[in-house]
């Protein structure tokens, strides 16, 4: 890989100087998704700022009906969590697939969640609980967050600091991966919450989005069949080697269907 | 830039470039070849080695990261001139081939023991996703795993 | 008693020990003083004239030596790389073999095809470098797919090879085929894909080269199967090297699986560049770099057709196969799909008249070549999808319709029409073993069960033959192979009774260490621990072929039992002389040289200390000294054959096929370790599952880019992917070499794509599906379930 400066900033206002300093640099977290980039040459920044020195971008947090992580929270902390396994366990499901053993190791929310690959698992999680992404300079819905491909409205200069997940009253997520790369070809977070039935796709299209339709329906009636009906177009999904845009758009209603069976025995559990 | 770790139990303090792989650094410059690159995409495993007990894919994190760190890799696993029990398990088993993904396959193997107290088959073979082996169909791997954990768990266990 | 560390004891494996601490030394390991590094710079045009390369940029960066293009080599009289098996197409037609330079030469011809050499002091100098070289190319239009390739008007890979026809080559009696087409009661069809793979062993290839200077000599390290080759044929065809100053290494190999044992240009390229730049030069592929510059594999597009008569006897065989050759010949390139294809149609069947023509093509792909299972498993592959179409369309049984056309135990040694004779099998033996180990006739029930829970299953069998101990020189070399494929070995006795033995072979996760020791163990009565084993380096051991069509003990492992049954006539001798006996009186047994009838007697350590401690020989009539060498070649090629069965469960929503169960029942002959051969077995069905399940190797059909050039498309099947796997043997011991054996490394590969995809089409069978190309994914099954079921509304 391509050389570059490399900083190792203590807190948070460090970060944003740097940031401020250098707007060509990236931000190194767990570095799942970057350093493969550097290394096949996809991106050869000027500079990297490791967050790893930063203390305030750590920690998990189960209170008021809310799950907090910080942002280089890493997956495996959030897959064996025994808190968040209780508190919400869609998210520890979730956590517990994404990659493989040595990325749930290193990688963490903060990046999954800022680079917002389109076949990434905690988009999902993001979207589907109606999260909130905190970053150094303010609060983003879910719903605002993920704006296209690899885009966010993060600013430059913003990095996420921590993501705050609501507690469901049912959720699952479905995924069905990509037989190669093991990245989600197709996966469908369903959450049923105080505010309505949610349901977020990744691995679909360029960037995750929310079936509206599907949540209409399961919004009149929260049941694998109620979305037997809906159509979801294959327009605008993503094609290539392992599913084509039609094969895609039967997996979401598949996945969709399974999930809400699957949500609907866990808050038989509880 | 310096970076002060432990390399298999011992101190060591060494300039990198911020460019630096833990797998370039341990294979070009401390000589430990046991650590392999199969792949540039960070999937198969090859060059797996424990960071604060932990399994990472050495070919995916920057040397410059390993400060204050301990750093183990497959030639800092046997003990005392016995092998591991997991290297005694792969052996008894005959738990590789070719022997190019064997040094990452142990060092993910150890992971998975220490985290998998009751291991099945099929935790094995879901564990082992970021391992690939050309070679042995996995069948001997799992069951050198399984074998490696229970030798492992005794050990503790006595 | 036994000897506990012989043939046929599951010995665990010697090389085991170096490879678990991670002391292995594969060529990526290596480091020579003052070594530089040499980085390829890579055509990303499928089909493109070259009109100028311009190195101004990059020899100014730090760190650069030299920048080396195909100019500079053709400059130096550097000759191209050498088709070491052309065959003779129809009418005595040649192989078509166009020049194939090391570095590319006026055109590029597939993406990845190396365009210029950089080498520096460091890696990421060269590669920087190897950016800032900037290559003007001219883009023509490209021919990528086989069937593309050859019709009007396609781009011409060579200007002067006309249709892109490398060989057009035919084998089998076309007249009596046509006449029991027309006796035929029934004719099953099918038209097929064999999937493009790629072979990736986990270890990249790497090349270091260095050159005394002082001493005129060159010493090349390389992940090859087969040093001796590579020394041959870059040495004495390309580089213009004396054998003599020549020195190739091939350290442990990382997995090979045919993808290893071809010349490459890198060799060559890297290897006159070290004596250029006067310094070491390594080259370590990345995975990247490997998908665009090994060989790939199969890539053919067959139709087929099965004349059968009322009671489903099989009369006749009809096979048309197009094979992709890609952009240039690779070693054995246009020997793969020929003679290691159509003389594999006959199976293990009865099948009195056979014609199989072949149509070998250029396109502007990778060379394809061998691996593992070379031509066999898509010939068996073609057979096994006729027989079950067959049996489905006649209403008959799968195992019955099979077990009515194989070759009987007594009709042994069987003459094929199409050149083979097998000397020993029992194929119905195999069949009735893994019908009852898979439970054949419990299918039912467990099918039932599937379907309650909304999964579609099915069973799929396949017999298969393999001919394989590549090979006896006197066949092949009619067959066009450009030297011998005997093998060799050496039995040094050490003055202790240790022994070090030097193969011709090669041991690249196949346990050959351990093996052959055994062989050595058995015959000389000694333990296997005191049996060194050296492979791999041409200045250490006789000239030998290496490590490839599943070889290294039917012809190398016959070598060393000759070399070790020398060692055994020169020890009697030595013991007469000691036991003053006549040497015709010395029997050996255990290790032990005994007068027979009588309690005097000399160890093999005995007798080895007295070689070297010559005090008082007739030497006349007894050397000093214990050390033998055999050469073998064999007289024919052994055939294992068998029977595998599969069980997939298919979920019909999403298309994905669960392999749920393998058994394999293989015949190899003698085995020398019970538990190599099962892992060999397991490991060649795990590439054949991956085949037919997972491995794609796809390209733009316009562009000739390479679409699946990394793990992150190219599916590697991974631990889930796979059951446990039931293995066992049904031994025929091979008839003509000393052991018994005939070869356990391929079998899997050939038997499992058919032995999968016939479970797929039986899971699906009753939406009227008949056949499935490979890779059954999950998109593709989805995709055929939902047209089947459309085509039934």
């Amino acid at each position: 890989m391509k050389t570059f400066e490399y900083h190792r900033p203590k807190s948070l206002a460090d970060v944003g100087a740097m940031l401020a300093a250098a707007p060509e640099a990236r931000v190194l977290a767990g570095g799942m998704t970057l350093i493969p980039a550097l290394k096949l040459r996809l991106s050869a920044p000027t500079a990297l700022v490791d967050l790893a020195g930063v203390a305030d971008l750590r920690g998990i947090k189960v209170a008021e009906g809310a799950v907090t992580l910080g942002a280089l929270t890493r997956h495996v902390e959030v897959e064996r969590s025994a808190e968040i396994r209780n508190a919400i366990p869609v998210l520890a499901e979730l956590a517990g697939g994404i990659g493989d053993p040595q990325v749930r190791n290193r990688g963490t929310i903060g990046g999954s969640v800022a680079n917002n690959d389109p076949s990434a698992d905690y988009p999902a999680a993001v979207l589907g609980l109606a999260a909130s992404v905190k970053t150094n300079k303010r609060s983003i819905p879910a719903d605002a967050f993920f704006t296209g491909m690899f885009e966010t409205a993060l600013a430059t200069g913003e990095i996420v600091t921590s993501v705050s997940f609501p507690a469901p009253l049912a959720a699952a997520y479905e995924k069905f991966r990509s037989p190669a790369s093991r990245y989600a070809l197709v996966g469908v977070l369903v959450a049923k919450t105080k505010a309505g039935v949610r349901v977020a796709v990744t691995g679909a299209a360029p960037c995750v989005f929310r079936a509206k339709n599907m949540e209409a329906a399961l919004s009149e009636k929260f049941a694998p069949d109620a979305i037997a009906g809906v159509r979801v177009p294959a327009q605008g999904l993503n094609s290539d080697l392992h599913g084509d845009a039609e094969y895609r758009a039967h997996l979401i209603r598949v996945l969709a269907r399974r999930a809400v069976s699957r949500a609907l025995a866990y808050s038989g559990k509880h | 830039m310096k970076v002060d770790f432990k390399l298999n139990g011992k101190v060591v303090s060494l300039d990198v470039e911020p460019n630096e792989l833990v797998s370039e650094l341990v294979r070009e410059r401390m000589g430990l070849t046991g650590t392999h690159v199969g792949c540039d995409t960070s999937q198969c495993g090859a060059c797996v080695v424990h960071i604060d007990g932990v399994s990472v894919k050495s070919c995916t994190a920057l040397a410059i990261t390993l400060q204050g760190t301990s750093l183990t890799t497959i030639e800092g696993l046997a003990k005392g001139g016995a092998l591991h029990p997991m290297q005694q398990a792969f052996h008894e088993n005959h738990g590789l081939q070719c022997g190019f993904c064997t040094p990452g396959m142990i060092m993910s193997a150890v992971d998975f023991a220490q985290t998998h107290p009751k291991p099945t088959a099929e935790g094995v073979r879901r564990w082992l996703e970021g391992n690939i082996c050309r070679c042995t169909g996995y069948q001997n791997i799992v069951a050198s795993i399984l074998a490696g954990t229970a030798a492992m768990h005794a050990v503790k266990g006595a | 008693m036994a000897n506990p560390t012989g043939i046929g004891v599951a010995l665990r494996r010697k090389e085991d020990l170096r490879f678990v601490t991670g002391s292995g030394n594969y060529v990526a390991d290596i480091q020579r003083p003052g070594m530089a590094v040499g980085v390829f710079l890579r055509s990303p045009h499928a089909h493109a004239r070259i009109k100028k390369i311009d190195a101004k940029a990059a020899l100014a960066m730090p760190g650069v030596e030299r920048v080396f293009s195909g100019d500079d080599l053709k400059a130096d009289g550097v000759g191209g790389l050498p088709c070491a098996w052309p065959v003779t197409g129809k009418n005595g037609a040649a192989t078509k073999e166009p020049a194939h330079p090391a570095l590319a030469q006026g055109k590029v011809r597939c993406v990845g095809d190396a365009v210029a050499l950089v080498v520096a002091d460091t890696l990421e100098q060269a590669r920087a470098a190897a950016e800032a070289v900037v290559v003007d190319y001219d883009v023509l239009p490209a021919a990528v797919g086989v069937l593309d390739a050859i019709k009007p008007g396609a781009a011409a890979v060579f200007e002067d090879i006309p249709d892109n026809t490398c060989v057009d080559w035919e084998l089998g009696d076309r007249y009596a085929t046509d006449t029991a087409f027309k006796k035929a009661a029934h004719v099953a069809r099918v038209s097929l894909v064999n999937n493009r793979l790629v072979g990736n062993p986990m270890e990249p290839r790497a090349v270091i080269a260095e050159y005394d200077r002082a001493r005129g000599h060159y010493t090349m390290w390389t992940t090859s199967q087969f040093p001796h080759i590579v020394k041959l044929l870059m040495g004495n065809f390309v580089l213009n090297i004396p054998q003599h100053k020549l020195r190739v290494i091939s350290p442990d190999v990382g997995g090979g699986f045919g993808v290893k044992q071809f010349h490459y240009a890198e060799e060559v390229a890297v290897t006159w560049a070290a004596a250029k730049v006067g310094r070491p030069v390594k080259w370590v592929c990345d995975r990247s770099e490997g998908f665009i510059s090994d060989a790939h594999a199969r890539d053919h597009v067959t139709e087929a057709e099965l004349a059968l008569d009322e009671r489903g006897k099989f009369l006749g065989l009809r096979v048309s196969t197009i094979a992709n050759m890609g952009g240039y010949l690779s070693t054995f390139g246009p020997n793969i799909p020929t003679n290691l294809y159509g003389p594999l149609l006959a199976g293990v069947y009865t099948t009195p008249a056979i014609y199989c023509e072949v149509k070998a093509v250029f396109t502007n792909t990778l060379p394809v070549d061998a691996y593992r299972g070379a031509g066999r498993p898509e010939a068996t592959f073609v057979l096994e999808r006729l027989v079950d179409v067959a049996a489905a369309e006649m209403g008959i049984d799968k195992a019955e319709i099979r077990r009515r056309n194989m070759i009987p135990l007594e009709a042994y040694p069987y003459q094929t029409p199409v050149m083979m004779q097998y000397d020993s099998g029992d194929p119905v033996g195999c069949l009735d073993r893994v019908l009852e180990a898979a439970d054949w006739r419990g299918f039912a029930q467990r099918k039932e069960e599937s379907s309650r829970r909304g999964k579609f299953r099915g069973i799929g069998l396949c017999t298969y033959v393999e001919a394989c101990g590549l090979a006896p020189s006197r066949i092949a070399i009619r067959l066009g192979v450009r030297g011998g494929l005997f093998e060799s070995a050496t039995v040094r006795v050490h003055p202790t009774g240790h022994v070090t033995v030097l193969m011709g072979t090669h041991n690249h996760g196949q346990g050959h260490e351990t093996t052959c020791a055994q062989i050595v163990s058995e015959k000389l009565g000694i333990p296997a621990d005191n049996v060194e084993v050296v492979f791999g380096d041409t200045d250490k051991v006789q000239f030998g072929l290496g490590t490839y069509g599943s070889r290294s003990a039917a012809v190398g492992g016959s070598a060393l039992a000759k070399a070790s049954d020398k060692i055994i006539v020169k020890g009697k001798k030595i013991a007469a002389h000691m036991l003053e006996a006549s040497d015709v009186d010395i029997e050996f047994k255990g290790g032990v040289f005994a007068v027979a009838g009588t309690d005097r007697k000399k160890t093999f350590a005995d007798v080895a200390l007295s070689a070297h401690f010559p005090a008082d020989y007739p030497l006349e009539i007894l050397e000093p000294g214990l050390e033998e060498q055999a050469f073998y070649d064999p007289v024919n090629f052994t055939f294992p054959c068998g029977a595998h069965v599969a069980e997939v469960e298919i979920d019909p929503e999403t298309g994905s096929v669960e392999l749920l169960s393998y058994v394999a029942v293989d015949d190899v002959g003698t085995v020398i370790n019970p538990m190599i051969v099962e892992g060999q077995i397991h490991g060649g069905v795990a590439q054949g599952v991956g085949q037919a399940l997972f491995e794609d190797c796809v390209y733009d059909q316009e562009s000739g880019q390479l679409l699946s050039g990394s793990f992150m498309d190219y599916c590697m099947p991974r631990a889930d992917n796979l059951p446990p796997m039931v293995v066992e043997t049904h031994v025929t011991p091979c008839t003509h070499n000393a052991l018994g054996v005939k070869g356990c490394g391929e079998v899997g590969t050939i038997a499992s794509p058919a032995t999968v995809i016939n479970a797929v089409v039986d899971a699906l069978s009753h939406l009227g599906v008949t056949h499935v190309d490979m890779p059954a994914s999950p998109n593709r099954i989805w995709h055929i379930i939902q047209s089947a079921g459309a085509a039934r509304k």
